[in-house]
């Protein structure tokens, strides 16, 4: 089975973020839970459901990920790029995300 | 300009506060998201990839320096630092919190601005001609029906609920710099032999997975039946338009799927019986609007020939900008000056919040307190002296807005694309960066001429690419980006929809590949003055075709 993280985007802010393994939603992917079997993707759906009825979180997606070089590697690029934030340097103060990481 | 009556105000105001009211119950969980997603669209909030982003309205793409000072005031303060100006003349913010968005509208409303009707499947923000009120080939200003427009679509009880998203656009020109043909209704203000004024009706226009260029159904609508017209339109539109497949929802399936002919007999039919009704725009009612857009008083200026002159031969940048970004204005003395929002190598569209502030300074000191955005991702000073040319020149080369690049090849629409939009398949903005860094050099530039490229993230084409003479359609293909390139569309009076040209290239090579198209038209080209588009109309796609994958054995042969 492809390794699953939970994401979904916070509801006061709209900011991505990603379930870990304590529970709390982090806006750092290499935070992220990663499940490995079904009982483990059916458990953090069920904890997405649950903070969704809460207001905690909205837009919520389980997406696939690979383990590449010890980090963890959405298969999408459009999940990277929610990932690691914008590939352009569109402002002062704000980093570009690593080119390394987006490259398929 | 338009500045709100007391009407206007209060129901801004009354608006901001609802919104307020729904955000609050929203995060006490009163509402649900699927009760709260369609009031924030309607108030220009949409979830992207990374955050919220609120669309704010520029009616028409006009603003007064005020506005665009509360512009960069919430890019500083809501957000991070900067806006992005869309190809429908609006702004989008990329970073706010939901939380901020009420003290935001609430800001936005103390200068007259909204985000109503910037999302939804309603008759969105009216664009209009970024010349217009100042272009030399203008019939008449089409602003004040813009604003008669905005005035009338706004919550109408009727076509607040269509089968899908509807856009006017209007020009008062000949020479279309409103992109006409591509909208759901293309308003063409025009004069009959009599000297009235009236209305060129184009339906249908639009982009997306299904392109269309629109057809004119009528050659001239009196001035004082254009809601009436429009009204009719929308209303066979409301009521025969899909609404079981969004895809298929919008005006130009309707017209594609009925045939122009009998449409066009059912809206003239409802039109027979909304004419001469209460529709009817009565002449006072039309001055009244048009005063608030009467052009400001035009003092004589003619020491800026002479001094334009002397400025451009002691400087070669200036001449450069002159030459690409300055155009004829009907007072002589005058001029409407393009600021350049694509840097070389920069981002299309995007503006820092300080860039604003010094946009709004240059535009109260020498442009007459107005600003206009283009729906090529520019932003405009319609009314400025020759003679003080150089001094704006100074003041935007100072805030890196002094790009001599308009309309070239380096004067790229990109849409966000997969760097902020959920809805995209590949990045847009890298790759204008690319292209543009490519072919940046002043000396290459001019060598290649007009040329527009456009670039869209998605089939969605909000990057346009149907209508670029070079058109960019990022795709994902196996979880990697692809593009395809379309080549020959345009979007003035005489538009036309990009031809694939063949297999799609991979990110790393599409410049190469827009290289090879660049040398191919160059080799080809009759003369310098022939433009790309030209060019292309004239031979067809075969020689770049052969130049991107080579002759075929047979052809080769």
């Amino acid at each position: 089975m492809t390794a699953k993280v939970l994401t979904a985007n916070r509801l006061t802010d709209g900011i991505a973020v990603w379930l870990d393994a304590a529970g709390n939603w982090s806006e750092d992917l290499q935070s992220a839970l990663v499940a490995r079997h079904a009982e483990a993707v059916a458990s953090i759906e069920e904890i997405g459901k649950r903070d969704f009825a809460a207001n905690k979180v909205v837009d919520l997606a389980v997406i696939d990920v690979q383990d590449v070089d010890g980090r963890i590697w959405p298969v999408r690029v459009r999940e990277r790029i929610r990932a690691a934030g914008p590939t352009i340097a569109y402002a002062p103060g704000y980093k570009i995300a690593d080119p390394d990481f987006i490259a398929s | 300009m338009y500045r709100y009556d007391e009407f206007d105000r209060d129901f801004v105001n009354a608006r901001v506060e609802e919104f307020r009211d729904q955000v609050a119950r929203r995060m006490s969980g009163e509402l649900a998201d699927d009760a709260f997603k369609p009031l924030r669209l309607m108030n220009g909030v949409y979830l992207q990839l990374h955050a919220y982003m609120l669309r704010v309205a520029i009616p028409y793409g006009t603003m007064n320096s005020r506005q665009v000072r509360m512009l960069a005031h919430i890019a500083r303060r809501y957000d991070r630092g900067y806006g992005h100006f869309t190809t429908r003349q609006n702004i989008q913010f990329n970073w706010p919190a939901l939380s901020d968005i009420p003290d935001i509208l609430a800001e936005l409303a103390t200068v007259e601005m909204h985000a109503i009707q910037t999302s939804g499947n309603c008759i969105r923000n009216v664009t209009s001609d970024q010349f217009a009120g100042a272009a030399i080939d203008e019939v008449a200003d089409p602003r004040p029906y813009a604003e008669i427009l905005r005035q009338w679509s706004t919550v109408h009880p009727e076509f607040s609920f269509l089968p899908r998203k509807f856009k006017i656009a209007i020009t008062g020109a000949e020479h279309d710099r409103a992109a006409i043909q591509f909208h759901d209704i293309g308003l063409h203000l025009k004069k009959n032999d009599k000297g009235e004024l009236g209305f060129g009706f184009y339906i249908g226009g639009g982009q997306g997975r299904t392109p269309f260029v629109a057809k004119k159904i009528h050659d001239f609508v009196p001035e004082a039946d254009l809601l009436a017209y429009t009204t009719a339109v929308l209303r066979v539109y409301n009521l025969y338009g899909r609404r079981d497949n969004k895809y298929k929802a919008r005006i130009k399936i309707l017209v594609h799927e009925t045939g122009v002919e009998e449409l066009t007999r059912q809206i003239d039919e409802e039109f027979a019986r909304l004419k001469g009704g209460e529709l009817t725009l009565p002449e006072a009612d039309i001055k009244a609007i048009a005063e608030y857009f009467k052009a400001p008083v035009f003092l004589e200026r003619p020491e800026g020939w002479e001094s334009l002159a002397r400025w451009k031969k002691a400087d070669e940048g200036f001449a450069r900008w002159v030459e690409r970004n300055v155009h004829p204005h009907k007072n002589p003395d005058y001029a409407s000056i393009t600021i350049s929002l694509k840097p070389i190598g920069g981002i299309p569209g995007d503006a820092t919040d300080a860039q604003m502030d010094a946009v709004a300074d240059i535009a109260e000191e020498y442009g007459f307190d107005e600003v206009r955005v283009t729906h090529e991702q520019n932003l405009v000073l319609p009314h400025v002296a020759l003679a003080d040319l150089e001094p704006v020149y100074r003041a935007l080369t100072a805030a890196g807005l002094a790009t001599a690049n308009a309309g070239f090849i380096t004067d790229i629409i990109a849409c966000p694309g997969l760097d902020y939009c959920a809805l995209a398949n590949a990045r847009s903005i890298p790759l204008s960066q690319e292209i543009s860094t490519r072919f940046g050099s002043p000396e290459r530039q001019a060598e290649i001429g007009d040329l527009k490229i456009k670039i869209s993230g998605c089939i969605n084409a909000c990057g346009h690419h149907h209508a670029g003479h070079i058109g960019l359609l990022g795709v994902e293909k196996k979880g990697t980006e692809l593009y395809q390139i379309t080549l020959g569309g345009s979007a003035d009076e005489h538009s036309s929809i990009g031809e694939i040209i063949g297999r799609g290239f991979e990110p790393e090579k599409v410049t190469d590949a827009i290289e090879t198209l660049i040398e191919t038209y160059l080799g080809l080209r009759l003369k310098p003055e022939e433009t790309f588009l030209e060019a292309y109309r004239r031979v067809g796609p075969k020689p770049f075709k052969d130049a991107l994958y080579g002759a075929s054995p047979a052809e080769a042969a």
